[in-house]
């Protein structure tokens, strides 16, 4: 019950979002225009790479392409949907966040509720096509592991990136210090990670690993997918990004917990 | 001109309040940087000689690019002018006796010149200290180096009157964002910030250098890490200034557009 009475405020809140955006329709276009004109620059520059060579190391231009979309897929989406955690530091500031806690309604609710954005769809468009030609260049079996694995590698990535944007929120509960070093976390994760992980070297795979499980929705997935592992387990990593996700989403609550307004 | 002169002053001392910021800023540089240089590194190794600049003038380049962030993007525009446009404080600016054009131009230039200055020596000293292949290289020669200087100087200029165009561009619609993004989505590819433009296909490249795009950032780097030499520096030194005084030129005729359809509302 409560489940599908928060679903029906989240559906309010996105038309409502969405609604104010439409006001300046021109502007909304121009927006996912642009976005998608960032993305679609980077296919284009990968092209460009790989007009000089076929492959690296083992990885073809279809398999880095596929790479290339889940990520791009995944940071989309988890912006599309957790783009308050994104823009959370104004909302403490302006006192938004206090009047949210006045509410009797879940607090994540309204903070991913109320910056729901739909001009983040231009990448979505960008990334799409790069899915296609992924799939249409790779040599991919497809059967229902394969769907499931890619499946998983997306859903799972979105939820990654999610749990981030989380963790750079909670961050304000604890510092008032600027915290875009988190940027790299994730903007870097997109940006680099259109490229499978190992070949950065043993070292970034370790710490994509260990730190921020990046490699569980792309690498090790990735292995399977391609089919240069028979190791059907791989499929399931994406999984483990629950783990993760419940990592952030105690931090979360733990910052909540220790939350002074600072009074405006 | 003094006036002028005390706009960039202004800007310059607020740019430097921000020193904090400019610690983590330079960690997620030197970050991104690296992993750059560690992705071109493979690429050298995949294409053998095939590639169109040596390996180390990439890194170097890409170096440069995160030393010099600040000067050459375009997203980070200057917020509070739009904001002046949008909430009406530009009557402010239009009551001083100068020319608007003029006075935002030193303002966005002081900026830059400030933020550049903070963050590129702590950028560059980590470049030069990094280990063996992914370590910034000094320039050929000191002759290379006044040329980049030069260039350099070229280069935020034709990326300051250009985004000026995109705030002159602002007069004209109610929420400037959508332009915005558009035009840096743009020229973030076509200034070669993704990919240096060496690595565009020729036909295409051609077609690059009929625009301003590709005397932005490329002309400098390529000039610092020995890509660019000869003949073709000189002729895009010219093309530079040619490149300055068109989009100056545009600039202050949209200006002059603006200037006479401009309606503030309330106050």
């Amino acid at each position: 019950m409560k489940m599908k009475e928060n679903l029906k405020l989240y559906v309010k809140y996105a038309s409502a979002c969405t609604q104010s955006v439409m006001q300046y329709k021109l502007s909304f276009l121009l927006m996912v225009i642009g976005r998608f004109i960032l993305t679609f620059g980077e296919l284009i520059a990968l092209k460009f790479l790989f007009s000089s060579f076929a492959q690296i190391k083992e990885y073809t231009y279809g398999d880095v392409l596929l790479c290339f979309s889940v990520i791009q897929l995944s940071f989309t989406f988890a912006e599309l949907f957790g783009n308050g955690f994104k823009t959370f530091s104004g909302m403490v500031r302006r006192g938004e966040f206090d009047r949210m806690m006045l509410r009797p309604r879940s607090l994540i609710l309204q903070v991913i509720g109320s910056r729901f954005e739909v001009g983040r769809t231009g990448p979505l468009l960008a990334a799409v096509i790069t899915l296609v030609m992924g799939i249409w260049y790779s040599r991919i079996t497809w059967n229902i592991m394969t769907i499931w694995t890619i499946a998983a590698m997306i859903i799972g990535g979105t939820l990654l990136f999610i749990g981030l944007f989380m963790l750079e929120a909670s961050f304000c509960f604890f510092s008032i210090e600027d915290t875009s070093l988190i940027n790299v976390l994730t903007y870097g994760a997109k940006a680099h990670g259109k490229y499978p992980i190992d070949i950065y070297g043993k070292g970034i795979l370790r710490f994509c690993t260990y730190v921020i499980p990046y490699t569980l929705i792309q690498y090790y997935p990735l292995q399977f997918l391609l089919g240069k592992t028979r190791n059907w387990q791989l499929a399931f990593c994406p999984l483990g990004i629950i783990g993760f996700l419940s990592i952030c989403y105690f931090l979360w609550r733990t910052g909540v917990k220790h939350y002074k307004s600072c009074g405006s | 001109m003094k006036k002028y002169y005390c706009f960039f002053k202004l800007r310059f001392a607020t740019g430097m309040q921000y020193r904090m910021a400019s610690v983590t800023a330079l960690t997620t540089q030197l970050i991104w940087g690296l992993m750059e240089c560690l992705a071109y590194k493979v690429i050298a190794e995949a294409s053998g000689d095939n590639l169109p600049m040596e390996y180390s003038s990439i890194v170097t380049y890409v170096w440069l690019k995160e030393a010099l962030l600040i000067l050459f993007n375009t997203w980070a525009a200057d917020n509070e002018l739009f904001a002046m446009i949008a909430n009406g404080d530009i009557s402010y600016e239009l009551c001083r006796p100068v020319s608007i054009y003029s006075m935002w131009f030193s303002r966005i230039t002081g900026a830059r010149t400030a933020e550049a200055m903070m963050r590129c020596i702590p950028v560059v000293l980590c470049a030069f200290l990094m280990p063996k292949p992914y370590k910034m290289n000094l320039p050929p020669d000191g002759v290379s180096f006044l040329l980049f200087l030069l260039t350099l100087f070229l280069a935020l200029g034709i990326t300051v009157t250009f985004c000026m165009l995109v705030y002159m561009l602002c007069f004209f619609t109610i929420s400037p964002q959508g332009w915005r993004m558009v035009l840096t989505g743009a020229v973030d590819f076509l200034s070669g910030n993704i990919i240096p433009l060496p690595f565009f296909p020729k036909k295409y490249l051609f077609l690059l250098e009929l625009s301003p795009f590709a005397y932005m950032q490329n002309v400098p780097f390529r000039i610092y890490s020995g890509d660019l030499v000869g003949g073709e520096l000189y002729q895009c030194i010219v093309k530079q200034v040619f490149w300055i005084v068109a989009l100056m030129v545009l600039g202050v005729i949209l200006w002059k557009q603006a200037e006479k359809r401009i309606v503030i509302q309330g106050g």
